[in-house]
């Protein structure tokens, strides 16, 4: 069969998103109490650009001392104000932020492309509206919060303590910040280290819509601010988005603590392509499953399996497309695969990788070619590999697919719950029956049926076993942040 | 004319449906305030308790995949079946001390309790699912599943109405579970599994152990097929220790406060969901 050749028959022209109309600081302090103040140590640590790492901006380093003025101040605005003003008030000001994301959509989405390395194309098209969106869906919320849960009165937790990561540094603050404003908490957030700055920009928002002050604080710092946070005994309430590690320390340093959390962990999950599947639409899905956002996602569909039948037809044509993905400059309409987040998160899969080989997995990478400075990955898959290697126990959170396959439909449902992680499953067949029969059976908290790595508001999202708990989205979203009392 | 001696009835725990002693072959002397004898109860160990969690695990894919309206049937039979049993459950808890009008009304709600429960199974998921108005061209719906293998850890105040306050919320959700006895009311233990054992419910599905909570509580929270622990009570140090040790492997641990069970409104379906996952699948509409 004869290929294109992508590197001479199929070129794009440049097609760089335009970053005149941002206009970025040089150096962000913490929000705190509705006003932007420096750290008290007046540390900083630099944000840099993955894509070319060049600086971006200063950002302040946030210490105990600066958690605790961020906590008090949220206390006072829950005991204030918020508690205090009418919950359809509340929700107004939910979809105010809502509207000024969408206005400031154009600057939000280059500067998380800037700040982080993923495609201008997901984040103006994914990352930015779906914030907005979450926004909109739970200010709605606010004032029918007892239509919500039958024969219970619903009541706030009071401050919420929120740690959020670096995969998709805006929508993960709007997952945390809408829900939890709608049923009457307040906040205090603490972004990722290596992507603050949309995160600010949302503080400059959350200031625009004239919210009262100390609602919503943001400190900006790294693991040891989180942690702060987390001990913090006047906060009421942890939400966090991370690593399962990082998940398992925070539940055992509130142990006793009588202080609820909501965790939303790692993942490894599992993508079935059955025999019967559209195959051109499947090979479409495993792109998407793992190459989505440099596959740094934690519903990533890191573990591929394929009916023994067709493992060929698939491996073939998934290799075929990889050939055609555009890896590259972030701002690049045109880009699909973009820059590793950070120096440590490329070493990490760059770990992966030789451990992958190391352990006899038949290595294929498109043969892309990557930029000079920044830090990038090629699109990766693993052939020859079985359940105990550990690319196939871990989670990699990167561009890298680890490929088996499988013969009955019972065995492929054992092996994909073969993990301690439970977060998202795929299923590819063009039978009803065999979804749901496939669907049913995976232990985890998302299954896509001939799709993949989607995402609305209105539906909840998490783990079962070691992926977390608590959902986020939807009605059932508003439950880790209310307490409920009989009525 | 001799008088009759009386059949005493040996204690023995629930393991995947089988009435057996300890592996350790260990008991602990429990006396009657009431009368003056003693009997034994098995004291569980760790193998006990591990062989359990093996039950449940066995039995929990084929409970979780029985129709709601079967599960269902299987609580209601319960019910019929401790309502037939009723006085000598009554007997059982005032030899434990509780004083017999108190005893007639633990046992009246623990019946009325099972019926309730029965009632929720093929419910709660219709109060609970939703279908995800999402903006793009596809079906999305949630639905709750069991979140898998349960350890119960009982209040140490209620042998009868405690227990089942904790197990059939539990089952009824379709997750399997162990129990724990409290260590001061182990009595009903036996007459608690034959009920269940009659009832048709699966081997497994519920497990009874009795023993000593400070031995086994490591083990119930470090267990790492154990997805999920319910601890009622108050102890701030026995709540620290699950919870530190339920980190290892994500467990949900719900801490229940230790309340009168006799008082109290425990009928809601809030319970189920302690050990209910939400799961959301999304399908493309289009053709």
């Amino acid at each position: 069969m004869n290929s294109l050749n992508l590197q001479t028959d199929w070129q794009y022209d440049p097609a760089p998103q335009s970053t005149d109309h941002i206009n970025l600081k040089e150096s962000y302090d913490l929000f705190i109490n509705g006003a932007f103040v420096p750290a008290k140590n007046n540390n900083h640590r630099n944000t840099i650009n993955p894509s070319n790492e060049k600086i971006i901006a200063k950002v302040a380093d946030a210490g105990p001392d600066d958690v605790n003025l961020a906590v008090s101040a949220a206390r006072k605005a829950y005991e204030t104000s918020w508690s205090k003003i009418s919950h359809s008030e509340r929700g107004k000001y939910l979809f105010r932020i809502a509207r000024i994301i969408q206005e400031r959509s154009r600057e939000l989405a280059v500067i998380e492309s800037m700040d982080g390395g993923k495609p201008i194309r997901e984040s103006r098209d994914i990352d930015v509206p779906l914030a907005a969106a979450h926004f909109f869906y739970y200010a709605g919320w606010a004032d029918k919060l007892k239509y919500a849960f039958p024969g219970r009165e619903t009541q706030p937790l009071g401050v919420a303590g929120q740690i959020i990561p670096w995969n998709f540094p805006l929508l993960m603050a709007a997952w945390k910040i809408a829900p939890a404003l709608a049923t009457g908490n307040t906040i205090v957030l603490k972004p990722a280290e290596t992507t603050p700055l949309t995160a600010m920009l949302l503080a400059e928002i959350i200031r625009e819509a004239d919210l009262p002050d100390g609602v919503v604080n943001i400190i900006t710092g790294d693991g040891s601010t989180g942690s702060s946070l987390v001990e913090h005994p006047d906060v009421d309430k942890i939400a966090f988005t991370g690593s399962t590690a990082v998940g398992k320390e925070i539940m055992k340093k509130l142990a006793g603590k009588n202080k609820p959390y909501t965790l939303e962990l790692g993942g490894k999950a599992a993508n079935i392509i059955f025999a019967d599947a559209a195959i051109d639409q499947a090979i479409e899905g495993i792109v998407n499953s793992i190459f989505f956002n440099q596959g740094h996602v934690c519903c990533a569909g890191s573990r591929l399996f394929v009916e023994e039948s067709i493992s060929d037809e698939i491996i073939f044509k998934l290799r075929e497309r990889m050939e055609t993905l555009i890896v590259g400059d972030p701002l690049d309409k045109n880009t699909d695969i973009g820059a590793i987040n950070s120096k440590e998160q490329l070493k990490r899969i760059q770990e992966y990788v030789k451990i992958g080989q190391d352990e006899g997995g038949e290595l294929y990478q498109s043969k892309c070619k990557l930029p000079n400075t920044g830090y990038w990955h090629a699109p990766t898959l693993f052939c020859n590999v079985s359940q105990s290697h550990r690319i196939v126990q871990e989670e990699i959170f990167g561009p890298v697919l680890a490929i088996q396959t499988f013969r009955t439909v019972d065995e492929v449902i054992e092996k994909a719950n073969n993990t301690p992680y439970g977060l998202s499953g795929g299923v590819w067949t063009d039978k009803g029956a065999k979804i749901f029969k496939v669907t049913q059976n995976i232990r985890a908290g998302v299954i896509w049926a001939n799709t993949f790595n989607k995402f609305d508001p209105s539906a909840p999202f998490g783990g079962y076993k070691e992926s977390g708990m608590g959902r986020e989205g939807g009605i059932q979203g508003l439950l880790p942040y209310l307490k409920l009392n009989p009525c | 004319m001799n008088k009759r001696l009386n059949v005493r009835k040996t204690h023995k725990m629930f393991i995947n449906g089988k009435f057996v002693r300890s592996e350790s072959e260990r008991t602990y002397n429990w006396n009657s305030k009431q009368i003056k004898t003693s009997i034994n109860i098995c004291q569980a160990s760790r193998k006990d308790f591990r062989d359990a969690i093996i039950s449940a695990k066995n039995a929990f894919p084929s409970w979780k995949s029985k129709t709601a309206y079967n599960r269902a049937q299987i609580i209601y039979r319960c019910a019929e079946i401790i309502e037939g049993r009723s006085p000598q459950l009554i007997e059982e808890l005032a030899l434990q001390g509780i004083s017999q009008s108190k005893a007639v009304t633990e046992v009246k709600q623990t019946i009325d309790t099972l019926v309730y429960f029965a009632g929720w199974a093929d419910k709660y998921n219709q109060i609970f699912s939703t279908v995800n108005p999402v903006s793009s061209p596809y079906f999305s719906f949630s639905v709750l599943e069991p979140t898998g293998i349960i350890v119960i850890i009982p209040s140490e105040k209620s042998g009868l109405l405690g227990i089942l306050g904790g197990i059939i919320p539990t089952i009824i959700g379709g997750n399997t579970c162990v129990t724990l006895m409290p260590q001061d009311y182990p009595l009903c233990a036996a007459s608690l599994a034959e009920s269940l054992h009659s009832s048709d419910v699966p081997p497994g599905v519920v497990n009874i152990i009795t023993g000593f909570q400070s031995e086994l509580l490591e083990h119930f929270a470090t267990h790492m097929e154990v997805n999920g622990l319910i601890y009622f009570g108050e102890n701030i140090d026995t709540i620290t220790a699950i919870e530190q040790n339920a980190s290892q492997n994500l467990k949900r641990v719900s801490i229940c406060h230790d309340k009168d069970w006799m008082y109290n409104d425990s009928l809601h379906p809030y319970s189920i969901l302690r050990t209910q996952e939400t799961k959301t699948t999304w399908h493309p509409i289009g053709y």
